[in-house]
Order: C-alpha cells, then sequence, then structure tokens
C-alpha cells in the first residue's frame, strides 16, 4: 500500500479502527507519518480524513458512542492506551480547527490560556512566550499593540494565526490543522501556507484539506482516504504526478469527487 | 412566470398585513394598560412615597416601608436562587450529556418553571411558615428565590448551548480539563447572556404577588427583621386596591406605577446588555 519507505517515523499507526456507534468510519489503518514534514490526508467528504486526525490527540472522546481501537504509537508510545494521560497527550499534540475559535479574552491571555496549564512562567517570561508564539504565527507585528484587545476584534485570518500562535505556545511536536484555511479568503489562505512552510522546520505538521492544490503546495507526504480505507500513501509529487491506483488518479484529476 | 410572481407578491402583502394587525392588537392593550396605570398613578406620585410608611386609613403616607421590603426580598431572593440557578443550568449544559440525571432535572424544572406562583407560595407556606409558627421576610424570599432558580437555570443552560462546540474542542485540545474549559471559556463567552438571564428573573419576581399572600405576608411599619412579617408593594397593592379607601387606592396606583417602570427599566436593560455582547462576538 505504501509507495515511500518512511525511516524513522515520528506517528506510527498499527491497524487502526474507528467506530462512530455502528459505523464502521475507519477500516484498519496502517500509516507512518513522517518527523517534521508535512502530511496531508485528503479525499471526499465523509471519507474520515478528519475521523483520523481526532484520533491523534483523542478529540473524539469529548463525544459518548465514539471509540479507536488499534495502535498509535507517538515516539513508540501507544497513545490510545487507557494509561495515556490525556492532557499530557494534547499538549504534546496541538490543533487547530477549521472555523477560528479565539477564546473571549484578550489576545495575550488567548496565548497564555494553554501555557498556564503546564508551565509557572514569571511574567517576564510568559510576556516572552506570547511573542514568540505570536512572531511564529506571523502576526505579532499586526497586533503587538494591541495585546490586551479582544481576540474577537481580529479578522478572520488573523484569528485563526491567533488559533496557530496559541496551539504552538504551548510548544508541542506535533500539529493538526483541520481545514485551517477553508473559511479563509485567499490572501489569509496564502498567509497560513506561508506560515505551514516555517513550521515544519520544528513540528511535524498533519493537514485534512478539501483543497487538493493546497495539499500540493503545502505538503510532502499525501494520503489519499475513500470510505474509510486509506487508498495511497506517498510522496507528494509522486501521489500527483503518477499515482500507482486509479482511483487516487481519478480523485486528483477531477474524474471523480 | 409572471403570474406566479404576482401572486408570490400578494401573498407576501396579505402575510405583512397581517403580522402587523396582529402588532397592534397587541400594543393596543399594553398601550391602553400603560396609559390607564400612568393616568391614575402618576398624580399620586409623591415625594413622601419614599419617606413615609404606609398608612392608616384616611390619613397620609408612602410606601417606604413595601418599597424596602420588596427589594430587600428580591435582593435576598436572587442572591440564594442565582449561584443554584447558574450551577445547576451549568450541569445541564456541560455535564448532563450522559446518563439520566440530566433530563430529569431538565423535566422538573420545566415543571417548575411554569408552576402557578400561588402554588410555590403554599409550598413555602407549608414547610416553611408553619413549621417557624408566623409569616417572615425570610418565607417570602425564599417562595421568590423558587420563581428564579428555574429562570436562571434555563437561560443559563441555553446561552451555554450556544456556545459553538468548536470553542470547548480548541480548548480541549490545549489539554485543558473540563472543569477549565466551563469556567474559564464557556462561562466566559456567555455572561451576558446569563446576566441578562437574572435580569429578567428579578424583573419576574419584582412583579409576583401570590407566593408572598402566604409567606411574607405584610407590615404596617418599618421592618428590618427577615424574621417577621414584611411589607412588599404587590401585597400592599393587592390590599389597598381592593379596599374601599380613596387614598389607599391612591397609593396602590402609585405602587403599581413604580413597579411597572421597575420591570420596564430592567428589561430594557437585559436588552442592552445582550445587545453589547451580539457586538462584541
Amino acid at each position: 500500500m505504501n509507495g515511500t519507505v518512511i525511516t524513522n517515523p515520528k506517528v506510527v499507526i498499527k491497524d487502526l479502527n474507528f467506530h462512530y456507534g455502528s459505523f464502521h468510519a475507519l477500516k484498519s489503518i496502517n500509516l507512518n507519518i513522517p518527523e517534521k514534514k508535512v502530511t496531508a490526508f485528503i479525499g471526499p467528504s465523509g471519507c474520515g480524513k478528519s475521523t483520523l486526525l481526532r484520533t491523534f490527540n483523542r478529540m473524539y472522546e469529548l463525544y459518548p458512542k465514539q471509540v479507536a481501537s488499534g495502535e498509535i504509537l507517538l515516539d513508540g508510545q501507544n497513545i490510545l492506551d487507557a494509561k495515556q494521560d490525556l492532557n499530557r497527550l494534547r499538549a504534546k499534540v496541538g490543533m487547530v480547527f477549521q472555523k477560528p475559535t479565539p477564546f473571549p479574552m484578550s489576545i495575550f491571555d488567548n496565548i497564555t490560556f494553554g501555557v498556564k496549564l503546564y508551565e509557572n512562567l514569571s511574567k517576564r517570561d510568559m510576556a516572552d512566550r506570547v511573542e514568540w508564539a505570536l512572531r511564529k504565527a506571523a502576526l505579532w507585528e499586526e497586533v503587538k499593540d494591541k495585546l490586551k484587545q479582544s481576540g474577537n476584534s481580529l479578522s478572520g485570518g488573523q484569528q485563526q494565526r491567533l488559533c496557530i500562535a496559541r496551539a504552538i505556545a504551548v510548544k508541542p511536536e506535533v500539529v493538526l490543522l483541520d481545514e485551517p484555511a477553508s473559511a479563509l479568503d485567499p490572501i489569509s489562505t496564502a498567509h497560513i501556507e506561508e506560515l505551514i512552510h516555517e513550521l515544519k522546520k520544528d513540528y511535524t505538521i498533519l493537514i485534512v484539506t478539501h483543497n487538493m492544490q493546497q495539499a500540493a503546495r503545502v505538503s510532502d507526504y499525501t494520503a489519499y482516504m475513500y470510505l474509510g480505507d486509506l487508498i495511497e500513501f506517498g510522496d507528494t509529487d509522486m501521489i500527483f504526478t503518477t499515482p500507482k491506483k486509479t482511483a487516487t488518479e481519478d480523485y486528483i484529476t477531477g474524474k471523480f469527487g | 412566470m409572471i403570474a406566479l410572481y404576482t401572486r408570490r407578491r400578494l401573498i407576501n402583502g396579505i402575510n405583512l398585513t397581517v403580522a402587523l394587525l396582529a402588532m397592534l392588537f397587541g400594543l393596543f392593550w399594553l398601550g391602553w394598560i400603560l396609559w390607564t396605570l400612568i393616568s391614575h398613578g402618576f398624580p399620586s406620585l409623591s415625594l413622601s412615597l419614599f419617606t413615609q410608611m404606609t398608612p392608616p386609613p384616611g390619613s397620609n403616607g408612602g410606601l417606604l416601608n413595601a418599597i424596602a421590603g420588596s427589594l430587600f426580598m428580591t435582593m435576598v431572593a436572587t442572591l440564594i436562587g442565582t449561584p443554584v440557578g447558574i450551577l445547576a443550568g451549568t450541569y445541564l449544559a456541560e455535564f448532563g450529556q450522559r446518563g439520566w440525571l440530566a433530563p430529569t432535572t431538565r423535566f422538573i424544572n420545566d415543571i417548575l418553571l411554569s408552576a402557578p406562583s400561588i402554588v410555590i407560595g403554599l409550598f413555602i407556606y407549608e414547610v416553611y411558615v408553619v413549621t417557624m409558627g408566623h409569616f417572615s421576610g425570610w418565607a417570602g424570599s425564599f417562595a421568590l428565590a423558587m420563581i428564579v432558580i428555574p429562570v436562571v437555570v434555563r437561560t443559563t443552560e441555553n446561552m451555554l448551548c450556544l456556545v459553538p462546540n468548536s470553542l470547548r474542542e480548541a480548548a480541549a485540545a490545549l489539554g485543558a480539563p473540563q472543569w477549565k474549559v466551563v469556567i474559564l471559556v464557556t462561562l466566559r463567552a456567555s455572561t451576558t447572556g446569563i446576566l441578562t438571564g437574572i435580569l429578567l428573573a428579578v424583573a419576574r419576581v419584582s412583579g409576583e404577588t401570590a407566593p408572598l399572600l402566604f409567606t411574607a405576608l405584610n407590615n404596617q411599619f418599618w421592618n428590618g427583621n427577615m424574621n417577621q412579617p414584611m411589607a412588599n408593594l404587590p401585597v400592599v397593592i393587592f390590599q389597598f386596591a381592593m379596599s374601599p379607601y380613596e387614598d389607599w387606592q391612591h397609593l396602590a396606583w402609585a405602587g403599581a406605577l413604580l413597579i411597572t417602570f421597575t420591570v420596564l427599566t430592567l428589561n430594557i436593560l437585559a436588552r442592552f446588555f445582550f445587545r453589547q455582547k451580539s457586538q462584541s462576538y
């Protein structure tokens, strides 16, 4: 199934199955995800790509009747293990959602919210961390004079970068992006894509996107999913130019989906 | 095509007219009530209303003890009812997804919400007034609190349900435990909505008469002791308006005017707060 061999993966998925009640949403997924690269998940609506993304930080556990079985090894440790501390997992695996979700508090407090959960920083160190995170998210220059303002006062694109800064501030190792640009205009989208390029130097990035051009632009590896199956995984260039499966080719060329 | 369009415009016109007439019908009665109230109550307004106690028939007086009693009992009722209501509403919205406790609580709360207030008065009479052996300000406050609680529970739950799930997920994704998500994010996001609910609850109880008849009763004199029967505007209005004495009837009109405008002000304040909210999000 794998067209590319990933050596030294950050995340290893072994025989992962996922159920929404009686609905079988992910069917024995096996996949190695490389460290400090961007891996894109593409596929038509309902193929399970968001479901897969939400297993990496066990987000699905907020809701009853959602069950994952199998193994997801993060640095060799099975995160689906009941003994895995959820809060520690989420400190290591950050997430940014489709719609910007600034908390109802100031820009500054939005960033410190996550940091305060894990670290007891002095005022000065905290201010440094906020600046660091906002700079990483390429938002610092736009908000440095209004850190006390509500996060809701920013534009949609800025709000999304605030959410990325908030996720990075905790210093995770893996960042999950669930269609991070689908609610944004083209210019904001371009900002986010540039940002993803910058961030992959330090983080392992997993992105779900409906936009195939975006997947081709930002990712190093691409996984094509359909109806809960992982159809093909490989180098992005390979997937987009010479896919091995006709199903992948049909989707990418627009014959289907 | 054209015929279809004309037909649609016609139906639209008819519906608009009917809606407008319905609104005018409602406004007409409201206007009449307010007009009667103002025309009778306004001449009776005077400074002595706020400085003198309720008089015996045939002499001059004011409503000071009733105003103070109403304010005091409403305040105590709000202080009791608000925390209970907010906590219960938070439980229903944030923690009650699984199990049978939340649906049952919600059902009982809905019954309490629509229970006739006189039943609540009788209930407090039975469990508190009879046990203590006398009417009291506390009993009145408890009865009013029983009315505040379901209103606050309902608005808190509704306001928390308006907070998009994506906000909860975002906070949880950072690794925040649920209690922090609730206190720091969802409750904060709905502060103005919940505040609006509390104001509406206060407005609701400040005009309640029935639950006070059997609990706080009334008092001719100034009373700062919550263990004694306490004067309050609604019961004073009820007694004075039914009396044959003209000066009592004037005081009743003045009291009714006061209550109406207090409730009106509270409602306007509530709307004002809510508008602030919709602007900031």
